[in-house]
């Protein structure tokens, strides 16, 4: 059994990770540090945690060594102690966005401000295993991804990966995002009565996770669209593009079945018959599951590709999971199994 | 083994040995309805699929 502790344990990605971890046959939890929650049970902030778990919250100052350090802070903090947290284990995930991207230029770029440790950037891998599973198994220092770029990297990666794409033409992708995104601070924008019942686009362009779109895709005409949801759990992302001169239904069918067959995690859903027929959240909700769907107007080479996700499993607590597992030679989907509900 | 290739998403179907012809399958993959056509060698083609309009 592997000792593990998180850092930033009380936020929903956090609550997620240790969802997971608990019913993990590999791990034993150690610790969960929450500076604002110091000395409480996990589970008098994560109520889905009682009779799980007696661990309380404890300060970072008092972290001891472990195997692996879950790092699940607001972004921008880990970048700040990053080298402290590699005297305490050898093997390190952070979920946030402090090394998705490896260049400092396009991290300033995008979140407006210099990153404090640079040369960590090119140290970490990005953690999304769909695209870099062989690099997984063999890293040490694992990123998180952010939940709608994974979204839309999932929703392009059949597309990209067999070269279906007329990159000429620009790339349109809509997501459609629950309310847990947003983590579990308020803000007057999630006040119930601001954010219940509502379709808002709040993010026409330049959301922070469409550079890690840019940069795993490898594709710069790339834009994505953010429209929140009454959704608590989930993301949709609709993604228009253009297809090559000849491409046919059957072209897409084999690239989305490889993607299926090559990664657990991924599901094709184009259904002919029932009610879900295309890919929903709504049957996701806990589960690590990607399911992708795609359509395509053969005569103008329009192609539509789906992809839906929950935002704090495949988006978040779920993928870092799965690296766990292959970065310590486990089998990938240890842990995950879970299918998800219905009705839900 | 009679197996032949699904029109729709030329995934590969393996047809059960009794299957005969005029009979319809369904596409394990993409889930359409085929007719059988012929069993030597065996071909399908896409049957009528009643479409839902989902009150639009």
């Amino acid at each position: 059994m592997a000792n593990v502790s998180i850092i930033g344990g009380s936020g929903y990605g956090g609550g997620e990770l240790l969802r997971l971890l608990l019913g993990h046959t590999q791990v034993i939890v150690q610790q969960v540090t929450s500076r604002s929650h110091v000395g409480e049970y996990v589970y008098q902030v994560h109520p889905n945690l009682r009779k799980q778990t007696q661990l309380k919250f404890c300060d970072p100052s008092t972290l001891q060594p472990v195997d692996i350090l879950f790092l699940a802070q607001p972004h921008g903090q880990a970048q700040h102690h990053i080298e402290a947290c590699t005297a305490l284990a050898p093997k390190i995930i952070d979920l946030a966005a402090d090394f998705r991207l490896r260049d400092a230029s396009t991290y300033e770029k995008w979140y407006g401000q210099n990153h404090a440790a640079p040369e960590w950037l090119r140290k970490f891998v990005y953690g999304l295993p769909e695209l870099h599973r062989a690099e997984l198994t063999k890293a040490d220092y694992v990123s998180g991804v952010g939940c709608n770029a994974t979204a839309a990297n999932l929703a392009l990666m059949p597309l990209v990966k067999a070269e279906l794409l007329d990159l000429s033409q620009p790339i349109l992708i809509e997501i459609k995002v629950g309310s847990s995104e947003s983590g579990a601070e308020g803000n007057p924008g999630s006040h119930h009565a601001e954010r219940a019942n509502v379709i808002r686009t709040f993010s026409a362009f330049g959301h922070r996770h469409t550079a890690e779109v840019v940069q795993e895709m490898g594709i710069k005409d790339i834009t994505l669209t953010m429209t929140a949801v009454d959704l608590v759990r989930g993301a949709l992302a609709t993604a228009h593009a253009q297809v090559k001169q000849g491409i046919k239904i059957k072209d897409l069918w084999k690239a989305y079945r490889a993607a299926a067959n090559e990664n657990p995690f991924i599901r094709v859903v184009r259904e002919q018959r029932g009610i879900y027929r295309v890919p929903e959240p709504k049957i996701l909700a806990g589960t690590n599951y990607a399911d992708l769907g795609f359509d395509l107007d053969e005569t103008s080479g329009h192609v539509v590709s789906m992809c839906a996700i929950d935002n704090l499993m495949k988006g978040a607590a779920g993928s870092a999971v799965q690296c766990m597992n292959l970065m310590m030679g486990w089998e990938e989907k240890t842990g995950l199994e879970f299918a998800g509900l219905h009705p839900n | 083994m009679l197996t032949t290739i699904c029109p729709e998403c030329a995934a590969e179907i393996t047809l059960e040995e009794q299957t005969e012809i005029s009979e319809i399958i369904v596409c394990s993959d993409c889930g359409v309805d085929l007719e059988v056509t012929s069993l030597d060698p065996v071909t399908v083609q896409l049957a009528p699929m009643e479409q839902e309009d989902w009150g639009e």
